[in-house]
């Protein structure tokens, strides 16, 4: 428990300048665009319909989507940039995390200005025209001072939303207190969700605390309370970011997909990175193609993935020519298309595989894909957010012509739970995951081979592929790590007592390569 | 000094609220315009510095038309004071005193100076009540502030729509008795709106009656008494004389 807290605490200066950062740019950046387009729509009548009603769409879109929205509409848009300006720029992290949680911060801001501008007594806005001043000066010596308590408490509610929401950026790549949620959420870590909760809440608990005193301050016309209230802001700002700032030169970043055994590869990887001297980031709990999109746009600069998904997703390939050939013309389409270095394997497979309760299977006489096929009709399977949409499905349903009953989607760690409690027949399993042996359950092997072979193999961008020093401080993880071990080093992080931190079990495989 | 010519002002295509005014206040006049409520005074009060603009007519000031420069600066040569005051709620008694020399760029020791000569002037002498916020005051302080507001930038021309109105009926003769004192001693242009005939008698220099938008009658006191041009000036000026003799039989019989 202990351990798992300190873990917490060593991530904290990064995680929290991260989101910080990230959420007062979007706070700052929505009020500049919020505050004038309301002045606007509060002189303009006809702006205020159509300016309130995009912003209150924008807030119906849920928080992730919205995230997860900007990602490929930056792909796009730098794909174009390059093509004509000669320039793209990082489509993943920081931008479309600030861009995202921007258009979020609006609603109140705009919402409120508006409704404390029009609310002003008309008679005071006469006397400020009788006494001789411009509509500008009527506008900032007047009405905005005389709004601004309603003003900020739009404010206020606009950046509780933002830092909470900013725990979504995770998965688009962009570091923030979300790390600590994602992460604790894949692993089962619940200290590790908490944490991030926790540490998110009192975030904004306080921004929360400051800012209703600077509304206070506006209300009552007291000046202590402003500068109390803003003084604290800048604290709390200044002390967060600080640690950002020791970062210089160029630094290696590592990204990971949503699973356990990528973090512990993740932190694997930058452990032998750093003890090379390198200045190592982090990019987790990434999306399958937003981390291989991240590579070949050389937003991350390594990362695990497994043959077959690429052959699959990338090379669109449904045919199966063995695990060697599959390996072999993996590496040559990604160093032609796209310059990436394809290291090599690190010695196991973690393929999609189907997996039933073994006493199940074994009642139901159910040893291969083949023979599940007659039973198919009556079961619910259970998937993780991707597979049902992923080729290898389609393959695997079509080879064997499975019509299961129903399709249910789960995060990785609830879909075991869902299989040994009963609640699906079968679920799409990943090989070298801990559980299977844990559970007890039965992978049905492919007679027909409609799934491809899944090594996992460690993936160098185009901008890294020619660093010989980078290139020496991994090789040697090539080949070094077999399938038993690898479940093993799963199994630390994803069993329920006893847990270890996917940073603790890296040091324990990296001790067991060595040896 | 001030010059009304055919001023009309019409909202939408319902009938006009100012008709074809004419009206002229010299220099130095007292002038105060009276008429039942929604006979179109604040409009046409409000067509002179340009919070309201004319459909028709013009306004001259010393032989200028107002509408030849910016509003703005007509304005600020201007004072206005309104019923319900309109002091700044955000802002203390010296900032909304010293407002207009600020808009004009007076400097801070000037504004602050001329702000403790009208304290004086309007008999806010109370040397802590200058710091203090609108909210803070009574009603006739409050409206002493509004008057020492809008004369702050030395105007030739006060604007006054029933700057007395709300408040209780001592503190609004002492305080109409001390602006007609302060109109004689800066020598100002007065032009101000009010119900009460009463009042009118005993601030005017001259009296215009509105009704419906119209000017029916334009004339001093004395004049108005003697000769009203019709029935309803008549029964207007009966007013204050009927309820004086009210007032004289209800104190006989008690
Ligand atoms: N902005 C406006 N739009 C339409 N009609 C208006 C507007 N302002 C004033 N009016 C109308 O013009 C008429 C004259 O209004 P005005 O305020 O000048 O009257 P007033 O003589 O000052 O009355 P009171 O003694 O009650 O203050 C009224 O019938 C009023 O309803
Ligand atoms: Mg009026």
């Amino acid at each position: 428990m202990s351990a798992l807290f300190s873990a917490g605490f060593a991530n904290l200066p990064d995680y929290l300048g991260q989101h910080v950062l990230l959420s007062v740019s979007a706070i700052l950046l929505g009020l500049l665009i919020s505050l004038p387009l309301a002045i606007a729509a509060y002189r303009v009548a006809w702006l205020r319909g159509p300016s309130l009603a995009v912003a209150s769409v924008v807030q119906t879109i849920p928080g992730l989507a919205l995230l997860a929205l900007f990602y490929p509409l930056l792909i796009i848009v730098s794909a174009f940039t390059a093509e004509t300006f000669g320039f793209g720029f990082r489509a993943l992290g920081f931008l479309p995390a600030l861009l995202a949680l921007t258009l979020y911060s609006m609603l109140p801001v705009l919402r409120n200005t508006i409704t404390g501008l029009a609310g002003l007594d008309p008679a005071i806005i006469r006397a400020a025209r009788a006494t001789g001043m411009t509509p500008w000066q009527s506008l900032t010596m007047v009405e905005l001072p005389l709004a601004a308590p309603i003003i900020m408490a739009g404010i206020r509610t606009a950046a509780v939303w933002v830092i909470g929401t900013a725990t979504l950026s995770t998965p688009i790549g962009q570091t923030s207190l979300g790390n600590y949620i994602f992460t604790g959420l894949q692993t089962e870590n619940w200290v590790l969700v908490l944490f991030g909760c926790i540490s998110a809440a009192l975030l904004a608990l306080m921004i929360d605390r400051l800012l209703a005193l600077a509304e206070d301050g506006f209300a009552k016309r007291t000046r202590w309370r402003l500068w109390a209230a803003f003084g604290g802001i800048v604290v709390i700002v200044g002390v967060s970011l600080f640690p950002l700032f020791g970062h210089a030169g160029e630094t290696i970043t590592i990204g990971t997909k949503s699973f356990d055994e990528q973090y512990i590869l993740g932190s694997l990887m930058q452990d032998r990175l750093r003890a090379a001297g390198f200045a190592t980031a982090r990019r987790d709990g990434l999306g399958s193609t937003v981390a291989f999109h991240a590579l070949t746009n050389g937003d991350i600069d390594i990362y695990v993935d497994y043959s077959g998904t690429i052959w699959a997703n990338e090379m669109k390939r449904t045919d199966q020519p063995g695990r060697a050939a599959v390996m072999a013309q993996m590496t040559a389409y990604l160093q032609k298309k796209y310059g990436v270095l394809a290291l090599g394997s690190l010695g196991f497979e973690n393929a999609y595989a189907i997996a039933m309760r073994r006493a199940n299977a074994d009642q139901l006489h159910i040893d291969t894909l083949a023979d599940l096929a007659a039973h198919a009709g009556n079961m619910t399977i259970g998937g993780d957010y991707e597979i049902f949409s992923r080729p290898e499905w389609r393959a695997v349903t079509k080879t064997y012509g499975f019509h299961f009953a129903k399709q249910r989607q789960y995060q990785s760690d609830f879909l075991y739970r869902a299989l040994a409690s009963g609640d699906v027949d079968a679920i799409t399993a990943f090989s070298s995951d801990g559980r299977i042996a844990q559970y007890d359950l039965k992978l049905l092997p492919d007679p027909k081979s409609a799934l491809p072979p899944y090594d996992a193999v460690v993936l160098i961008s185009a901008k890294h592929a020619h660093d010989q020093k980078l290139i020496a401080a991994l090789k040697p993880l090539i080949g070094a790590i077999d399938l038993r071990t690898m479940q093993q080093a799963n199994l630390m992080v994803d069993r329920q007592t006893d847990k270890l931190t996917p940073e603790t079990v890296a040091r324990w495989l990296d001790a067991k390569i060595t040896h | 000094m001030i010059q009304l010519e055919n001023l009309t002002k019409q909202y939408g295509g319902r009938a006009p609220v100012v008709r074809g005014v004419n009206l002229h206040a010299a220099a130095g006049e007292f002038l105060v315009l009276i008429g039942e409520s929604g006979s179109g005074k604040t409009t046409t009060l409000n067509m002179i510095n340009r919070l309201t603009e004319p459909t028709n007519g013009r306004v001259l000031i010393g032989g200028e038309d107002v509408r030849a420069g910016d509003a703005v600066s007509v304005r600020r040569q201007m004072g206005f004071v309104f019923q319900e005051v309109g002091l700044f709620p955000h802002m203390t008694v010296a900032e909304n005193i010293g407002i207009t020399p600020r808009l004009l760029g007076w400097p801070a020791d000037r504004i602050g100076a001329r702000v403790h000569e009208l304290l004086a002037l309007v008999r806010l002498e109370n040397a802590e009540i200058a710091k203090r916020f609108p909210a803070q005051l009574s009603g006739g302080q409050r409206q002493r502030a509004g008057l020492a507001r809008a004369l702050a930038a030395r105007p030739k021309i006060m604007l006054m729509d029933e700057p007395f109105g709300a408040l209780d009926a001592l503190i609004r003769d002492e305080l109409a008795a001390d602006y007609r004192a302060i109109h004689n001693k800066l020598g100002l242009t007065t032009i101000l709106v009010t119900h009460d005939m009463t009042e009118a008698f005993l601030l005017a220099d001259r009296i215009a009656v509105m009704r419906d938008g119209e000017l029916l009658q334009v004339a001093t006191p004395k004049e108005l008494a003697a000769e009203p041009a019709n029935d309803f000036v008549k029964r207007l000026i009966e007013i204050p004389r009927q309820r004086a003799e009210k007032l004289a039989r209800a104190m006989q019989s008690a």
